[in-house]
């Protein structure tokens, strides 16, 4: 009917007009698609803009606080509205409509007359009304010129509060935190994110989040807004407790769907809001659409951007004389809420009959997972129903797959929600098993056919994926499932992806490093079967021992893992360049006692070592053979010594100076702080060597600026400063931070030195890293101090494990007779090797030249006759 | 290939001690031999010993492919051998001697010349 009747209007006029109320998310999505299709040859599209800048990306609103600019969140093309039709007035809204003229009047006195009318209005934050909602420091959370308006009253405040713990709750929660205020959540509610997760999800997070620092009151009501005596907000007063002294507030408790024009033009609305809509995105008046968050459909509204888009596609169509419907929407989402997942698709809650919930939780790694199966079916088999995630989503795209039904269900579905251990096989269920018609992005409707072909004519980044099919562009939330789409379809078209790791592997050291992470991968067949190609080189191997060493810890000589090891690491100890190696000790901070000094010097007399002392702060001996190591090691480890981890990728040693203890002008105590920085970081494996260096006042004899880790004392606490190397190219380190305590010496330290082992390329270090950041060391001051990623929980949570798993390697060996065995020169001989030849000069050993070796033909073996 | 009229094989190994992927040295006739085993009983012998540090190391390298050849790359300066061919895939004048090795009764053996 309602095309008949558009169908009628345009045999009277050539062209005609259409009316957009709105440039949000949703309404410029609808003018998209309408200049895409053509339709501006027969419209004129005229849009009101209420806000003064045109349509951006409300999604990635928060962005904001982490340095994007508005220009960069905007939506709009550049010369869009430039294009022949289009009319846009910015900050202008629709004021009223007259229906029976067929005419919008706008705040400004416009009078358009249209053809067709689209509401596009999305809706308003809900503020509950409570006494004092309206004094100053009171905010929500919707546009642009809110977060302006939050940056600005936040510089003055130390304490903020958000009203609400759902999802935009938290979001702004976070925003807040990375403000630099004590952040505190009120939900009315019982648990957090109540319309997305159950009683466990809710406590996952509400742990989660506490940890993050932020304090959560559930079940509490706000009574009333207390203002100071400035007149700004000084405190909140709650139904139950005391009060809780604030000096900003930011209510979301919720939308509310902005049908004020419609409800004034005589348009059906629903009884708690909406304009309601049939199949066609129509209002009960034929010339009139709604879409987006503002309209209601089935009785509901859809606070997402995927759905809205849905509605605009349709819409658009129906301009265009299709036949397109709005059939409800999904509303699964996935979200990164300050850096921890969050999924909840399908029949989350199991309330479809027959379903069932199986749950697994791990308090330790706070992890919730919740998998809901449909009724068995004639065969007994049951099918993914819905779920919810929280603390670990990896395994989100395939269960919603399966939950639309693009993919089979297993046999087992609750594998999937259970962690993946070494050996065992979890379902393994990778990209190239969904089907080409497998819904991919969501948000822009685009299936994996269509990036595939994409992939096929030649897109090779997911920049150019993005641009070509617009996949990605919406929530981002499947940029990763894109990207996994991508490199599959590239390997089956057998393109060398450039820029990688090496032949065998088409990712950077960062990528692996997350593919290895995300898939809890625990060796290095089960990351090149399901990830690379060949046998693996003298590249790659060693690259991932040391992201599974710095993942996983376990001891490198183990298993598999033995193989992957560089010949330094393969035998704990330095090759030197006659074939001998040589052995460091681990003297923390510098500090040995006489015992173990004479130890030393008894072992280098017994072995036959050379001993001298490192820039490091320790000594170094040298001219050990493979099979002498051991008993080497046997009599440091009895002496209470330990691996220095000089072979290693690692970290090397802490310098320090005497300091405030022996030193006239120490203000601390440098040494303890270098020896506890050392124990706590020894044997953390890194893409390249660690140092670091304590000085006990601004005098700066530890060289700590030349370390990748460096901290001064000062008279209120201590600088660190971070970057810096000696080396082939000197680098002077950077300040990171002054004045700190003790523990957030550590903290920050913790969480610089996980980022850089999680985002550095190989043998890169950290001052070619720091470099290479986008934002140098402000970019990573945001991020360790600020959390403005909100992984630093993340990150102290690795660190944590790292050092509750250290284990002296050499001790492990040393205890084991089957480690042991690997340490021979020959395997079918105890002979020891007859080309290590020593001379002696100034009293030690040293390897022999080429002219002064005994018997040069022993050289000649490996000339080929 | 040559096939000598006359020649030993000399025991090196059971099999099992030989970890996939790694190599070990063996005495072979008083020669130092590279012995590596890629997976099962895929066995090579190459020498011990690398022509740019002159130091008997290769069975200490790490092995694995380039494009399509089998090779392991000497942990001093890295240059990569052919383990088929005993060739260096860095520098093609250079190259280093290869035996043949069996695999008897779980026994791996290489052929003293
Ligand atoms: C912080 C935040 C995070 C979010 N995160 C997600 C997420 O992760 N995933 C997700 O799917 N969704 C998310 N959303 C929701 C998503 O932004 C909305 O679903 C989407 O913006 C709705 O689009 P819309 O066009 O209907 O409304 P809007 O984007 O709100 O646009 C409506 C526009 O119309 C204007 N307007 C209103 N009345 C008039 C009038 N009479 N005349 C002219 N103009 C008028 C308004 O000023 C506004 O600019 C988030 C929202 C926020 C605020
Ligand atoms: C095979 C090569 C190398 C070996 C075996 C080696 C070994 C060592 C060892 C054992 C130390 C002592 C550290 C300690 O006490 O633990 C050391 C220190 C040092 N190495 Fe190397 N190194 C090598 C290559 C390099 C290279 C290439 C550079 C320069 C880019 C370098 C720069 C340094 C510096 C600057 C120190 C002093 C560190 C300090 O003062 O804290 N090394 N090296
Ligand atoms: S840095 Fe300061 S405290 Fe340390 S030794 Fe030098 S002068 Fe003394
Ligand atoms: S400076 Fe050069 S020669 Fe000296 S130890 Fe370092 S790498 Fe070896």
């Amino acid at each position: 009917m309602a095309l008949e009747h558009l169908r009628h209007m345009a045999s009277h006029e050539d062209r005609r007009t259409l009316v957009v109320a709105g440039n949000g998310m949703v309404g410029h999505k609808l003018l998209e698609i309408l200049v895409e299709r053509g339709a501006t040859a027969e419209w004129d599209i005229v849009t009101f803009c209420e806000e003064g800048r045109p349509a951006y990306d409300r999604v990635g609103l928060s962005s904001f606080f982490n340095g994007t600019s508005a220009e960069e969140l905007s939506l709009v093309a550049p010369g869009f509205f430039d294009q022949l039709g289009l009319t846009v007035h910015l900050g202008d809204a629709v004021a009223s409509i007259d229906r029976a003229a067929g005419e919008v009047v706008s705040t400004q006195g416009r009078r358009i007359p249209y053809d067709a009318l689209v509401l596009a209005t999305g809706s308003f934050p809900f503020v509950p009304p409570v006494p004092g909602k309206d004094t100053p420091g009171c905010f929500v959370y919707r546009t642009l010129d809110d977060l302006e308006a939050i940056r600005a009253y936040a510089a003055g405040g130390r304490v903020g509060a958000v009203v609400g713990g759902g999802l935009l709750g938290l979001e702004a929660a976070n925003a807040l935190r990375s403000l630099g205020l004590e952040t505190h959540v009120v939900e009315f509610a019982g648990r957090l994110m109540p319309v997305q997760v159950d009683e466990g999800g809710g406590s996952v997070l509400r742990r989660r989040i506490e940890d993050l620092g932020v304090s959560v009151h559930t079940g509490m009501v706000t009574t009333e807004i207390v203002a100071g005596p400035t007149g700004g907000v000084a405190a909140m007063r709650f139904k139950e407790g005391d009060d809780l002294p604030v000096d900003l507030v930011v209510f979301s408790a919720g939308i509310r769907p902005r049908d004020q024009l419609a409800r004034d033009a005589g348009l059906a609305v629903g009884e708690r809001g909406g304009v309601v809509v049939d199949d066609a995105c129509l209002t009960s008046d034929p010339r009139i659409f709604a879409i987006g968050e503002c309209a209601l459909y089935g009785g509901r509204i859809f606070g997402l951007v995927s759905p809205g888009y849905q509605m605009a596609r349709v819409a658009a169509d129906r301009l265009l004389g299709g036949g397109a419907a709005f059939t409800g929407a999904d509303m699964s989402t996935k979200l990164k809420l300050m850096g921890i997942d969050v999924a909840s698709f399908g029949d989350a809650f199991a309330a479809g009959d027959g379903c069932e919930a199986i749950t697994y939780r791990d308090p330790v790694a706070n992890v919730y997972k919740r998998l809901v199966l449909g009724p068995p079916d004639r065969r007994g088999d049951r099918k993914v129903a819905g779920g919810i995630l929280v603390g670990d989503a990896t395994v989100y795209q395939t269960l919603l797959q399966m939950c639309r039904g693009d993919m089979p269900t297993p046999t087992h579905p609750e594998e999937l929600i259970f962690p993946v251990r070494a050996g065992g096989g979890a379902p393994a269920v990778g990209v190239g098993a969904l089907p080409p018609t497998a819904m991919v992005c969501s948000c822009n409707n685009v299936d994996k056919g269509t990036i595939c072909a994409a992939v096929g004519a030649g897109c090779d980044s997911v920049s150019a994926i993005k641009k070509i099919t617009k996949a990605g562009t919406g929530c981002g939330g499947c940029v990763p499932l894109v990207t996994d789409i991508m490199r599959d379809e590239q390997k089956k078209a057998g393109v060398v992806v450039l820029n990688t790791l090496c032949e065998h592997f088409g990712y950077s050291r960062q990528e692996l490093f997350d593919i290895v992470r995300v898939h809890r991968i625990t060796s290095f067949s089960e990351v090149l079967a399901a990830h690379g190609s060949g046998e693996g080189c003298e590249i790659c191997k060693p690259a991932v021992a040391s992201m599974l060493a710095s993942l996983a810890n376990g001891h490198i000589l183990d298993g598999e893992q033995a193989a992957l090891q560089d010949t330094n690491d393969h035998f704990l100890a330095n090759l030197q360049r006659d074939g001998t190696y040589s052995v460091v000790p681990r003297v923390p901070g510098g500090e040995i006692t006489p015992d173990q000094l004479i130890a030393l010097g008894q072992v280098a007399k017994e072995f036959g070592l050379y001993t001298k002392i490192t820039g490091g702060q320790r000594i170094d001996l040298f001219g050990a053979r493979v099979d002498q190591l051991p008993s080497i090691w046997r009599k440091l480890i009895d002496a209470g010594m330990e691996s220095g981890h000089a072979y290693g990728k690692a970290l090397r040693t802490v310098k320090s100076c005497v300091g405030q203890t022996w030193c006239r002008y120490g203000v601390q105590d440098s040494t303890t702080l270098a020896i506890d920085l050392e124990l706590r970081y020894r044997g953390l494996r890194a893409p390249h060597k660690i140092k670091g260096a304590v000085s006990g006042c601004t005098r700066e004899c530890a060289e700590a600026q030349g370390k990748d880790f460096g901290v001064i004392a000062t008279e209120k606490g201590w600088n660190v400063y971070v970057g810096g190397n000696g080396g082939m190219r000197p680098k002077h380190a950077e300040l990171l931070a002054a004045d700190l305590d003790r523990d957030t010496v550590f903290r920050y330290i913790d969480r610089f030195l996980m980022f850089y082992v999680r985002t550095a390329d190989r043998l890169e270090r950290t001052s070619v890293w720091l470099d290479k950041l986008d934002g140098g060391i402000e970019y990573l001051r945001r991020v360790v101090i600020d959390d403005a990623l909100g992984i630093c929980a993340e990150l102290e949570a690795d660190m944590a494990r790292h050092v509750d798993t250290y284990e002296c390697e050499w001790k492990a060996v040393v205890d084991d007779p089957a480690r042991m065995e690997r340490f021979r020169t020959f395997v079918n001989s105890d002979e020891p090797d007859p080309n290590v030849v020593f001379v002696t000069e100034r009293g030690q050993p040293r390897p022999a030249y080429l002219h002064e070796k005994q018997d040069p033909a022993l050289l000649a073996i490996g000339a080929k006759p | 290939m040559t096939m000598l009229v006359s020649r030993t094989w000399v025991d090196v190994c059971p099999l099992d001690k030989l970890i996939p992927g790694r190599g070990v040295c063996a005495l072979v006739g008083g020669l130092q031999v590279a012995v590596f085993r890629i997976a099962g009983e895929e066995i090579y012998a190459i020498s011990n010993f690398d022509p740019f540090s002159r130091a008997f190391v290769l069975s200490r390298g790490i092995v694995g492919s380039r494009a399509e050849r089998l090779k392991v790359a000497s942990p001093i300066y890295k240059q990569s051998f052919d383990l088929d061919t005993g060739v260096c895939l860095d520098d093609a004048t250079v190259s280093v001697r290869t035996f043949e090795v069996r695999v008897v009764d779980g026994m791996v053996q290489v052929a003293s010349p």
